[in-house]
């Protein structure tokens, strides 16, 4: 494991994910907030959930990169179009199994089946996160294949 | 009982709340009562039908390009061919509540029912504590209270933007065509307006009215326009509805308006006095702000003397307006009294005042007219408008001046009605009544053109017409009474609080219109109240 390369290329691609996915939202391509989404997790308010949820993507994206770069290693192969790969098959798993988790995990978001509740108020993602847009899924592959791209493209292997 | 509202964000609490909501309950008070509920979602003004989903506990949602509306009711619901209906029997004591929000962000927020009796509360609470601020004493406070919660409803909160009114084609003339967008914010309503907030004792939803005209302004400065969105944006091209019907089959239904390219110069004597107010009731007028008006009164100093469509915005070309010309005289000569008065630095005064001395010298001359013995509303004419009222607001002519006098019987013969109502224009198609001009004679009396009585009087009379729940339109139909045009108008109900501020000061002897130096005070922002 090449930890000073993962450090930097983990880093800029989880950049590369929030411009995509920043920008996705202010092309309405979809209507999912990341950091408001992740920041609620946290705290209630608004604000600090933006800022909250922001460092935690930044975070996340760290912590995922790893799982990436440990599949490079254990395969020997790092370029962009496995990278590419490998983000295709997380966004599958993001979209189906972690999309329909989310109500249950997140101590903030309601469920279809009980309707908001004082705590829990906020919109569900619904299948394959379309809830928040029917382009949704589309923005999320995106995400993840320039995620899966970028580091691909500027991990070295040891 | 039917209970509407915009709820109030409760800031003490870190409860999440929606972007934007409507919020309604209804109970029932005694007795039993059938109940019916329908909504037909329609979006891009008719033109669009979108697709809704019941979505179960949860609610039902439509979406529109950008974002998601979710409807949430208390009473069972069912989806029909893309609409909902309901019917429920309430008996005494029993409430049903529904919630509509709008967002463009997700998740979106979806507050649980059972907390609205609450949140109707906050909301009430909220708005008694604001309307509580307000320093008139005078026998017409509840109408003047009114007319302040009318002002601060057409406040954009995010960006301190008030616009004209909050509706789009309502009528000047039923079944006519003189139907208009008004959901924008004209800078010529600047002056008046923050003189209303400031003499109110409301500094925040001033200052922040200023803020967001320099803010709007910033990418055409030194050049203004008409109109901006709440965004400071442009407002959008005029065009007309191809679907909607208009009230009362009044066509076309307009979305847009076309004032945007029109050249209107008094829009910067508008601005520059709202700052002059401002300052000269002890409002600190940054940096920025000062370069933005030095910016204004320049590019006043070098077009004065163009055409333009003026304060009536007729769409038959360009005049040389008196009033506008009067604006100009008033953007150059405030800004000399702002200098003399250290409120602003790097004026050009002898520029400024030689040519404040010549528009002065242009209206004595070519705007007075010997034959009949009246201002008039453009040079070298003959006819009258009730703009010339504002000669004496802005400090031209005094009040009691033989010249006003005279000009005011005139705007009486050629202008009123039977009921003592004013029409704006002469020139203009046959409309109702405006709502402010007359609010305007009511302040030109109080000014010093009449007694108190008569300025009470009048309004009084006036108070007459607004309706149940104290609101006015833009227009009042001269025969009838009854409104006409956008509604509320926000210029209407500043005229209700100009009148009967004024009409107060002269009744306790105090200064009225501190917008020149003469007349200007210290008293400065209550600091928690402009934070």
């Amino acid at each position: 494991m090449n930890w000073e390369s993962w450090i930097v290329s983990g880093f800029l691609a989880t950049l590369g994910l929030t411009t995509v996915a920043v920008g996705s939202q202010g092309l309405h391509l979809t209507r999912m907030n990341v950091p408001y989404l992740l920041g609620t997790i946290m705290t209630p308010k608004r604000e600090r959930a933006h800022l909250y949820g922001f460092l935690a993507h930044l975070v996340n994206g760290w912590a995922f990169s790893f799982f990436y770069i440990y599949i490079f290693e254990v395969r020997h192969i790092a370029n962009w179009w496995f990278g590419l790969l490998i983000g295709v098959a997380h966004t599958l798993v993001v979209l189906t199994v972690v999309m329909a988790l989310l109500p249950t995990v997140h101590p903030r978001m309601a469920t279809e089946r009980k309707g908001p509740t004082a705590r829990r108020q906020l919109e569900p993602p619904g299948f394959m996160a379309l809830n928040y847009g029917y382009r949704t899924p589309l923005s999320i592959f995106v995400a993840h294949m320039v995620f899966g791209a970028i580091l691909g493209s500027l991990y070295h292997l040891r | 009982m039917l209970t509407d509202l915009m709820p109030v964000q409760d800031t003490t609490q870190s409860l999440m709340v929606p972007d934007h909501e409507i919020v309604r309950q209804l109970t029932c008070k005694s007795g039993e009562v059938e109940f019916e509920t329908e909504l037909v979602p329609r979006t891009h003004y008719g033109e669009s039908k979108p697709q809704v989903w019941n979505r179960g506990k949860l609610g039902i949602r439509f979406d529109n390009d950008h974002g998601v509306y979710w409807l949430r009711s208390s009473m069972p619901t069912r989806l029909q061919d893309g609409s909902v209906f309901g019917t429920t029997t309430l008996k005494a004591g029993e409430s049903i509540a529904f919630s509509l929000s709008y967002t463009e962000n997700a998740p979106a927020v979806l507050p649980p029912l059972d907390e609205v009796p609450q949140r109707i509360e906050t909301c009430i609470k909220w708005w008694q504590s604001w309307s509580a601020q307000a320093r008139y004493e005078g026998e017409f406070r509840d109408e003047v209270l009114r007319s302040a919660l009318a002002l601060k409803l057409m406040i954009f909160a995010p960006s301190g933007a008030i616009i004209a009114a909050p509706t789009t084609s309502l009528p000047e003339r039923i079944g006519g065509d003189l139907n208009w967008d008004y959901r924008y914010c004209w800078l010529r309503d600047a002056s008046l307006t923050i003189r209303a907030l400031i003499e109110l004792g409301f500094w925040a939803e001033a200052t922040g009215f200023l803020d967001w005209m320099l803010h709007a302004t910033r990418l055409s400065q030194p050049e203004l326009r008409i109109l901006y969105t709440v965004y400071g944006n442009p407002a959008p091209k005029e065009r007309e509805s191809k679907v909607l019907r208009g009230y009362r089959e009044s066509r076309p239904v307009r979305i847009g308006n076309a004032a945007r390219d029109q050249l209107q110069l008094d829009v910067y004597g508008e601005v520059i006095d709202a700052a002059a107010q401002y300052a000269f009731h002890g409002g600190n007028l940054d940096r920025e702000m000062q370069k933005a008006l030095i910016g204004f009164g320049n590019y006043v100093a070098e077009h004065w003397n163009l055409p333009d469509e003026g304060i009536w915005e007729p769409r038959t070309g360009r005049r040389d307006h008196t009033h506008s010309r009067l604006l100009c005289w008033t953007a150059l000569d405030r800004l000399v009294s702002l200098s003399e008065q250290g409120k602003i630095g790097r004026v050009p005064i002898e520029k400024y005042k030689k040519q404040a001395e010549a528009i002065c010298r242009q209206i004595q001359d070519r705007a007075w007219n010997d034959k009949i013995q009246s201002y008039v509303s453009d040079l070298d004419g003959d006819q009258v408008d009730s703009s010339l009222l504002l000669l004496s607001w802005f400090g031209f002519e005094k009040a009691d001046s033989v010249k006003m006098r005279s000009t005011y019987r005139r705007l009486r013969e050629r202008l009123s009605t039977k009921d003592g109502l004013l029409y704006r224009s002469e020139q203009l198609p046959p409309e109702g009544t405006f709502a402010i001009c007359s609010f305007w004679e009511a302040e030109y009396l109080a000014l010093g053109g009449g007694s108190t009585q008569q300025t009470r009087d009048l309004i009084g009379t006036l108070t007459k017409y607004r309706n149940d729940v104290g609101l006015y339109g833009e227009e009042i139909d001269g025969e009838t009474g009854q409104a006409l045009g956008n509604f509320p108008q926000a210029f209407t109900h500043v005229g209700y609080i100009g009148a009967a501020l004024s009409l107060e000061q002269r009744e306790k002897g105090e200064q009225q219109l501190a917008h020149r130096a003469e007349s200007a005070t210290s008293e400065g922002p209550n600091p928690k109240q402009a934070a």
